[in-house]
C-alpha cells in the first residue's frame, strides 16, 4: 500500500487542499452495492442491488422507509446508513408532532448534510455537543421553549463515531408541497438534487442508462419509472441475471405513501417488462419514442443488445 | 397536648404533615424542636398550601382581553376582537391590539392575559424567522401554527404554568381555509366558526343560526358585528372599540379601530334589575 502523509485524520489538509479522510469515505460509497433513484413530477422510485455477504447469509437492507413521504436508499457502510436513517425518522416524527404536517424533504436533507459536517467539526477540539441528556435525541419541552428544534436536534444526535466521516451515501426520495424530490447526500456533507442518479459499485453503467433517458422521466408514470429503475439496476449487474431476489424497489408519490414493493410484485414486473422488451418495440415506442429514436444510433444499439441479452430470463 | 405533639412528630413525616390538620401554624410547630427533614417539609408545604408563597407561576391573569370571534367566509377567514384590556373588572386599557399576523398565511387572535399573548407572539416571531431563514420556498401555514401553539399551550399547562389565553388561529394556504382554536390547557379543535370566552355563549348561537359557507365579505363583517354588538351589550368587559381582520389568499388586512352603533333605550336596559329580587 502507498502511504499518504496527510490522511491520518479528518482535520488535516493536504497541501493541495484536500481532505483525504473525506475522500476515502466517499470511496466507501463506491464500494457498496449499487442504489439508484429517479423521479417524475409526481413519483420517485428507488432501487438497489442486494448482495449477500456469504452464501449462508441473507443480504442487508439497503432501502429504508423514513416516513410516509420520505424514504432512503443507501450505498456504503450499512451501519452508518442505519444510524442516519434512524435520525431521519426521528426528525420526521418530531416535526410531525409539532406541526402535524410532513417535514419538507429539502430541509431534512440539509439537516442530514449538516450532521456529516458536524462529524468533522467534532473531530476538532471544542465542537462537542453540550448540555443534553445522552441517548435522548429530542426533548419536546426544550424545543417549545427554545423553538430551535432544527438546531438543537442535530447537536444531540452526534454518535460515538464522531472521529470519522460517515461512510455512506444516501439517495433520499420524498414528496412534499413542492412536488417529488430526489437528493443525494454525500459523506463530505455535500448534497445535490437530481432527476435521476446512481451510486455504489458499477453505478456508472446505470448512470449512463439514466443519462440517456432522464429527459423523459418528468412526464413518466409510476410504472414507467419502475421499469426504468429495473433497467438501470440491470445495467449495474453486468450480465448477472436480474431477478427479484437480487434487487429491491420502492416508490413514493402523489397518493402513494413510501412503500417497498414486495418480491412477488417486483418479479412480476421484471417478467412483464422483459416480454415487452423482447416482443414489442412498437409497444414501447409510445413511451420511449424520444429516448429510442432521438438517442442516436450507438446508444440505441447498446440498449437493444442488452435487452436481447436478458430476454432468456423470462421463464 | 405538647407531649402528644412530640409523640406525633417522632413517628413520621406523614404525621407531622398531619399537624396541619390540627389547625396549627408552622410557627407553633417549630417551637416543638422539629427535626430537620420535617422542617424541609414545612417549607415545601408552605409554598404548596399558602395561596401564593413564592410561586413563579401565573396563578391568575392580571390584564385580560375578552372574546375573539373567527369565521370562515367565501374567500378566507374573518376575525373580530375588541380592544379593551381589563385589570380585574376595571377596564384599564382601551387600545390593545389582539389580532396579529403570523407569517404569510396566518392570523392569530387572543383573549386572556395580554402579557402571555405578547410572550406567545415572541415565540411565533422566532418560529417564523427560523422558518424564513431556510429560504427554501416552504413556509408554515395556519395548520402548522395551530398545532405548534397547541403543543406550546399543552406543554406549559403540564408544567402547571399555563399561558393564560384562549387563542383563535385562522388562515389560508394553497387555497385551503383553516380556522381553529386552542385553550390555555391545550384543548384544540377546528371549526367553521369559533369564539372564545363569553363569545362561546353569546356569539356561537348566532353563528350556528346564521353562518353559511358562501358568506360574502360584507355579509361576514355584518355577522361579526352583530355578534360583537351582542357581546357589547351583555359582557361587562367588552368595549365599543373593535378591529376586524381579514385573511385571504391575497394577504392579510386588519381594520382600523372603530365603534358599533348602539341603542341603549330598550326597556330591559333602562332598569336592568327590575324584578330581580335581591339585587340593587
Amino acid at each position: 500500500m502507498f502511504r499518504n502523509q496527510y490522511d491520518t485524520d479528518v482535520t488535516t489538509w493536504s497541501p493541495a487542499g484536500r481532505l483525504f479522510q473525506v475522500e476515502y469515505a466517499m470511496e466507501a460509497v463506491k464500494q457498496g452495492s449499487a442504489a439508484i433513484g429517479l423521479r417524475s413530477k409526481t413519483h420517485v422510485v428507488l432501487a438497489c442491488v442486494n448482495k449477500a455477504n456469504s452464501e449462508l447469509s441473507s443480504h442487508q437492507r439497503k432501502i429504508f422507509k423514513v416516513d410516509d413521504h420520505i424514504g432512503v436508499a443507501i450505498a456504503g457502510l450499512t451501519a452508518d446508513g442505519r444510524v442516519l436513517s434512524r435520525y431521519m425518522r426521528s426528525e420526521c416524527i418530531n416535526y410531525g408532532y409539532t406541526y402535524e404536517s410532513p417535514l419538507p424533504v429539502g430541509r431534512l436533507v440539509v439537516q442530514l448534510a449538516d450532521k456529516a459536517q458536524l462529524n468533522h467539526k467534532a473531530c476538532g477540539v471544542a465542537a462537542r455537543p453540550v448540555g443534553n441528556v445522552d441517548g435522548i435525541p429530542f426533548t419536546p419541552g426544550s424545543t417549545f421553549l427554545t423553538l430551535k428544534s432544527h438546531f438543537t436536534c442535530w447537536q444531540v444526535c452526534t454518535q460515538r463515531s464522531w472521529k470519522r466521516p460517515y461512510g455512506v451515501g444516501l439517495l433520499v426520495a420524498g414528496l412534499d408541497e413542492s412536488g417529488a424530490h430526489l437528493y443525494y447526500n454525500c459523506p463530505s456533507g455535500n448534497y445535490f438534487e437530481y432527476q435521476a442518479f446512481a451510486i455504489g459499485s458499477r453505478s456508472q453503467a446505470a448512470k449512463t442508462y439514466l443519462e440517456r433517458k432522464f429527459e423523459n422521466f418528468t412526464g413518466s408514470s409510476r410504472d414507467e419509472l419502475i421499469k426504468d429503475a429495473l433497467f438501470a439496476i440491470r445495467e449495474t449487474l453486468q450480465g448477472e441475471k436480474l431477478t427479484s431476489s437480487v434487487c429491491t424497489v420502492a416508490v413514493v408519490g402523489v397518493g402513494e405513501a413510501f412503500n417497498i414493493l414486495d418480491q412477488a410484485t417486483v418479479q412480476a414486473l421484471i417478467n412483464e417488462f422483459e416480454i415487452s422488451g423482447e416482443e414489442g418495440p412498437a409497444n414501447e415506442s409510445v413511451a420511449e419514442e424520444a429516448g429510442g429514436d432521438a438517442g442516436g444510433a450507438a446508444p440505441t444499439e447498446a440498449g437493444a443488445a442488452t435487452e436481447q441479452e436478458t430476454a432468456p430470463m423470462d421463464i | 397536648m405538647p407531649s402528644c405533639l412530640s409523640w406525633l412528630q417522632n413517628r413520621s413525616l406523614v404525621s407531622t404533615a398531619g399537624l396541619y390538620a390540627f389547625g396549627l401554624s408552622s410557627d407553633a410547630i417549630n417551637l416543638l424542636s422539629v427535626n430537620q427533614s420535617a422542617k424541609a417539609l414545612f417549607q415545601a408545604m408552605d409554598s404548596l398550601l399558602s395561596p401564593e408563597g413564592d410561586s413563579q407561576r401565573t396563578q391568575y391573569p392580571y390584564v385580560t382581553g375578552t372574546s375573539v370571534i373567527g369565521i370562515k367566509y367565501k374567500d378566507g377567514i374573518l376575525m373580530a376582537a375588541d380592544m379593551g384590556g381589563s385589570y380585574g373588572s376595571t377596564i384599564r386599557y382601551k387600545s390593545v391590539e389582539r389580532l396579529k399576523q403570523v407569517g404569510k398565511h396566518s392570523l392569530l387572535g387572543a383573549s386572556g392575559e395580554i402579557s402571555d399573548f405578547q410572550e406567545i407572539l415572541k415565540y411565533l416571531d422566532e418560529l417564523i424567522l427560523h422558518d424564513n431563514m431556510w429560504d427554501d420556498g416552504n413556509s408554515l401555514g395556519p395548520k402548522e401554527v395551530h398545532n405548534y401553539l397547541t403543543r406550546v399551550m399543552y406543554n406549559r399547562r403540564n408544567k402547571f404554568d399555563p399561558l393564560w389565553n384562549s387563542l383563535v388561529i385562522g388562515g389560508v394556504k394553497n387555497g385551503q381555509k383553516y380556522l381553529g382554536s386552542v385553550s390555555m390547557i391545550g384543548v384544540h379543535f377546528e371549526d367553521d366558526h369559533v369564539a372564545t370566552g363569553f363569545g362561546n355563549h353569546l356569539a356561537r348561537p348566532i353563528l350556528r343560526e346564521e353562518w353559511r359557507e358562501d358568506l360574502s365579505f360584507e355579509e361576514g363583517v355584518k355577522l361579526l358585528e352583530k355578534c360583537m354588538r351582542n357581546l357589547l351589550y351583555r359582557d361587562r368587559s367588552a368595549v365599543n372599540k373593535l378591529q376586524i381582520a381579514k385573511i385571504t389568499e391575497e394577504g392579510l388586512t386588519i381594520s382600523q379601530p372603530y365603534s358599533l352603533k348602539t341603542f341603549w333605550n330598550f326597556a330591559a336596559f333602562q332598569n336592568p334589575t327590575v324584578g330581580a329580587e335581591g339585587s340593587w
